[in-house]
């Protein structure tokens, strides 16, 4: 169940490229905006690279969190899903890592380059995608909180920007942490170990609080 | 007074809470007005000028209440949110609506008294201090909570959705927390040590009787708004009818 889950929503998201491809450009417009609007010093743009591409990461993943159970939501799908005996926990589970995959692991594998236009160093880059790997989960799972919240709502995308950017703001922290510090040539370590403590705790409740928003916003 | 046991779930019943809160209400209001003339007299009159920030200081006496107050009514609110969730409980879910407009309120109060406070203190209007810092955050988990709440039409799942998102807040409050507070440390050195005069007895006086003025306000008011959400959602309710007349 839960592994078709996953094939499911890979496939649908196949089916539509055009959305996914859309967050990464996003991801990427963003990110170049940055030296447009603050001056092309190497040394500037090196200070502030880890917090442009992780903010950047943030709002972008933000926009394809509304994807995560609308359109199931639309086409009743997501009412059967929860019919079905299986665990909500795993359903759920399983819709948010189809999501990372599908919205957050192309943001992991563009971010290097755009450090690059950054002028990051080989080991910085390094970590930078290690706290993104790391960080994006994260991400997913509590954005999938505040998207079954929202489930069917007006305006239900600026709204999840309210709910959700405060939640996300430790991610922020450590992950622009580890790279800050691997920049200024510091171990980024303790900050890599607080984003896994965070992604694993995030890993346990997380789903089991969509969960229960889901059977609120369904009902 | 006979010694038979008061039945508090009977005040579980908005048709029963709401006369009862609407005679609790001047009393907590008069409370309100006796313990903040008394806390501003003493806070102006009473309590010396402090030697290093000169009359400045004085705003704390309200800063610090408010901001204990918007972290208190945060948990408060939770709480009321968690219990009218898992027991099904509408009043609990109405009073954590009414309180959660008060706790911004209150966070919002602190943070503009704080920055009065910044300017002659410390020269600016506003640093990244972790304290500022995560009550800015709180007043955005307010706001969070608010905007959801109000934008679902339904009450009773606005109630439970609200409720999820209060708890992931709470469970997230003291994570938010510490991170400000290392990422505070990483970006920049200690410029700003805690608030370190030595109080004299009169200033902690004022602030402990500001602490309790601004309770009672919140309870007073708490109640008003409460009333108010149990006449708009009750309005079909024949007992209101009686009530209102």
């Amino acid at each position: 169940m839960f592994g078709w889950l996953v094939w499911r929503d890979l496939i649908l998201a196949w089916r539509r490229r055009a959305d996914v491809l859309a967050t990464v450009f996003f991801f990427v417009i963003v990110v170049s905006l940055f030296p447009l609007g603050i001056g092309p010093e190497r040394e500037t743009l090196r200070t502030i690279a880890p917090g442009v591409v992780w903010v950047a990461a943030l709002l972008a993943s933000m926009l394809s969190l509304g994807r995560i159970f609308g359109n199931d939501y639309q086409d009743g799908t997501l009412e059967q899903l929860l019919l079905t005996p299986q665990s909500t926990y795993l359903i759920v589970l399983g819709k948010i890592l189809a999501h990372w995959l599908v919205s957050e692991v192309p943001l992991v594998i563009i971010a290097p380059l755009l450090g690059l236009q950054f002028g990051l160093s080989q080991n910085s880059l390094a970590i930078m995608v290690l706290s993104l790997l790391l960080g994006t989960p994260v991400l997913s799972l509590i954005g999938s909180i505040g998207a079954a919240l929202t489930l069917g709502l007006r305006a239900a995308n600026v709204l999840i920007a309210l709910l959700v950017l405060p939640l996300y703001i430790p991610v922020l922290i450590f992950g622009t942490g580890a790279v800050q510090a691997s920049v200024g040539g510091t171990s980024p370590q303790p900050y890599l170990l607080l984003l896994g403590a965070t992604l694993v705790l995030s890993l346990v409740f997380a789903p089991w609080a969509t969960s229960a928003a889901l059977r609120i916003s369904v009902e | 007074m006979s010694s038979q046991r008061i039945n508090w779930y009977k005040y579980a019943a908005p048709a029963n809470f709401y006369p009862l809160a609407g005679k609790m209400i001047p009393w907590f209001a008069v409370l309100t007005a006796l313990l903040f003339i008394a806390g501003l007299y003493v806070g102006f009159f009473v309590a010396p000028t402090d030697f290093q920030q000169g009359e400045s200081y004085r705003i704390l006496f309200i800063h610090v209440p408010a901001a204990w107050m918007g972290m208190f009514l945060y948990v408060l609110m939770a709480v009321y949110a968690g219990i009218g969730w898992a027991f099904n409980a509408r009043l609990a879910s109405m009073m954590a609506t009414a309180i959660s407009t008060t706790g911004a309120i209150f966070t919002f109060i602190s943070l503009v008294t704080g920055s009065l406070w910044g300017r002659p203190a410390w020269g600016v209007w506003w640093v990244w201090d972790a304290r500022l810092t995560s009550t800015l955050i709180l007043l955005f988990l307010y706001i969070g909570f608010i905007s959801l709440q109000s934008s679902i039409d339904e009450p009773r799942r606005a109630d439970r959705a609200g409720a999820v998102l209060a708890l992931v807040g709470l469970i997230n409050v003291p994570i938010i927390y510490f991170s400000v507070q290392w990422w505070n440390s990483l970006h920049q050195g200690a410029t700003i040590t805690a608030k370190s005069f030595k109080m004299a007895p009169s200033m902690l006086a004022s602030m402990l009787i500001l602490l309790a003025a601004c309770w009672m306000y919140s309870i007073a008011v708490v109640l008003v708004r409460v009333r108010y959400i149990i006449r708009e959602r009750e309005r079909e309710a024949p007992w209101l009818a009686e009530a209102v007349a």
